[in-house]
């Protein structure tokens, strides 16, 4: 590019380029906007929360305000029980949400990479589910969750599955996994796009190499097909991991984290202390704790998979 | 040449887990166009009618004009708007130097990008609370076009930096030679070349804007400046036992996203693969 010739006068006469033209000048310019957003609205308020879990700050209770030292974190560790059980469901909910989107994302994404008609048709029909907020997934299944005229307890009725209206989303025994069910039902699309991009990857040789040796539907999937997406499957666990644990939206508007707390995850309860309580101190103290633990989680994790070290 | 075994096999393990999950995907889309579609007292009947008889748009109508659809509609429209213009404008640059300039502290700037991704909301809300009320921005869909963007633009440069990958460099050196400045070969060779990836990435954080719901909901506290997600919340709240008007709301708060999802389902595989973020 240094041959071309440069058409602004002051470039040609001091054999120097003017800004505008310098390739680190124009960079530093297009990430400007970026990196100054990041910083002032993400980075900042990082900080602003670390700071703000060593304070008492309650928009209820202004008169407490002040410093706390560790009085939060005390607080947190020794003598909240809500912090103690909202761990225990956040577990479940990330495990459960993670591995049956997982697998029947991977089901999909299978059956996808398959040459079948209307594909494309079938395509679309499998992935909506991705462009549907977590307020609408609450809404549209809190209707078929209705105990008296929802369709879920007409169904496993019909079939003498149940024998009565059961109230999925105010029964103890039920309402955690009906939850679940939702997220999972948005969440497959997220793990088929990322498996089904990797999938198409694999080149047909492979595959035809293995038939020639004989070689099973199975073998060719455990020994061809797992090792390819394994790189995919730990990022997107990963990510949708770290995605699982914060995300409230349908919680909070399929349960608002009831009954009796059995839905309240971390993350709730943090968004419940922020907002309900206005508890800001305290809250802030909460995230710092959910925000150590998923990122030790995340350590972890790329350290045991060894992602990226692989060939 | 296809056996009966063939057959068999491809309607087991192909055609029929390919209907049942379709069937569960779906579903729901399937019972909330009917509820909406129905008056309250069919909707309450049993046992239950699977099809609208007769159908009414009736909830649509109430949503619409009575219950502040309308409104809800035309906040989620601009805050998205404003946001997908800013969104995509700053992504085509930071995307473009991404993709060709060497930079000192380029890795840097990747992993800061990196990590937005993690960081959710839930804790972002209380200390942007107070940002935001000493800027004088609580209630205001400025604070909604701020954040958005800002969560928003990390993924869609990285996206943006695939597009603009893909177009040949000559073209720039070409118009460079023909006496065009760096930023001229920019917006006269690369932009319009860049259009398909344009509109992937405005319809990409179309979706993502149109579907935030906790800082609106932390933000935005009357009324007349809620966005969709907030208005169905609210009405969960108020007309709790009205199915069809719940039902009418969501397919309008529905609608925009799922006509930009079949627009851009072509680059999902691609985009998402090359991002990797967001869900």
């Amino acid at each position: 590019m240094d041959k071309s010739i440069k058409p602004s006068a002051t470039s040609r006469k001091s054999g120097k380029k003017s800004l505008l033209e310098r390739e680190d000048f124009l960079a530093y310019l297009f990430i400007a906007p970026p990196v100054l957003l990041i910083t002032i609205f993400l980075f900042y308020p990082v900080a602003n929360v670390f700071y703000h879990g060593f304070q008492h700050h309650n928009l209820m209770r202004p008169w407490v305000d002040g410093f706390a030292g560790f009085d939060n974190f005390v607080n947190i560790f020794t003598n909240d029980n809500v912090f103690r059980s909202s761990l225990v469901i956040s577990l479940q909910w990330v495990v459960a949400q993670v591995s049956l989107q997982l697998i029947f994302g991977m089901i999909v994404a299978l059956l996808l990479n398959n040459a079948f008609r209307l594909r494309g048709l079938v395509r679309t029909i499998m992935f909506y589910p991705w462009a549907i907020s977590g307020v609408l997934t609450a809404m549209m299944w809190n209707m078929m969750y209705q105990q008296h005229v929802g369709v879920i307890n007409a169904i496993l009725l019909d079939f003498g599955i149940i024998e009565s209206h059961i109230a999925w989303l105010a029964n103890p025994d039920f309402v955690l996994g009906s939850v679940i069910i939702a997220g999972v039902w948005r969440g497959i699309p997220f793990f088929a796009i990322m498996i089904l991009a990797r999938l198409q990857t694999i080149s047909a040789d492979i595959y035809e190499a293995s038939d020639v040796d004989g070689a099973s539907s199975i073998q060719k999937f455990v020994h061809i097909t797992l090792p390819h997406l394994k790189e995919s499957i730990v990022l997107a666990t990963l990510l949708r991991t770290v995605w699982e644990f914060n995300a409230v939206d349908l919680i909070m508007n399929l349960t608002n984290g009831g009954p009796a707390r059995l839905t309240t995850t971390l993350t709730m309860y943090i968004v419940n202390t922020a907002v309900t309580d206005q508890n800001f101190g305290y809250g802030s103290a909460l995230a710092t704790v959910s925000f150590i633990i998923l990122l030790l989680f995340a350590i972890i994790y790329l350290k045991a998979s060894k992602f990226g070290q692989e060939e | 040449m296809k056996t009966k075994s063939y057959w068999l096999k491809r309607i087991f393990l192909l055609y029929l887990p390919l209907v049942l999950i379709m069937i569960f995907i779906l579903f729901p889309l399937y019972w909330t166009v009917r509820t909406s579609l129905m008056y309250e007292g069919d909707i309450v009947t049993l046992p239950i009618i699977y099809l609208p008889n007769p159908a009414t748009f009736v909830n649509f109508v109430t949503a619409w004009d009575a219950v502040g659809f309308d409104m809800y509609f035309r906040n989620s429209l601009f805050v998205a708007m404003v946001s997908v213009v800013i969104i995509t404008f700053f992504s085509i640059f930071t995307g473009y130097a991404l993709s060709r300039f060497k930079f000192k502290g380029k890795n840097v700037f990747m992993f800061m990008m990196l990590t937005t991704q993690f960081l959710p909301a839930a804790m972002l809300i209380i200390p942007l609370f107070l940002i935001f009320g000493n800027m004088q921005l609580l209630d205001n869909h400025l604070s909604l076009i701020i954040i958005n963007t800002t969560m928003q633009l990390s993924f869609n440069s990285i996206l943006m930096r695939g597009f603009v990958s893909g177009i040949p460099i000559e073209l720039e050196e070409a118009a460079s030679i023909d006496g065009c400045s760096k930023i001229g070969a920019i917006f006269y060779t690369v932009i319009p070349l860049l259009l398909p990836g344009l509109v992937a990435t405005a319809a990409f954080s179309f979706v993502g804007v149109w579907n935030e719901f906790l800082f609106a909901f932390m933000f935005m506290t009357s009324r007349t400046n809620f966005t969709l997600p907030i208005g169905l919340r609210m009405v969960i709240g108020e007309y709790v036992a009205n199915h069809g008007l719940l039902a009418a709301g969501s397919i309008i708060a529905l609608v925009p996203a799922l006509l930009m999802f079949v627009y851009l389902q072509k680059h999902l595989v691609s985009g998402l693969a090359a991002g990797s973020v967001k869900g």
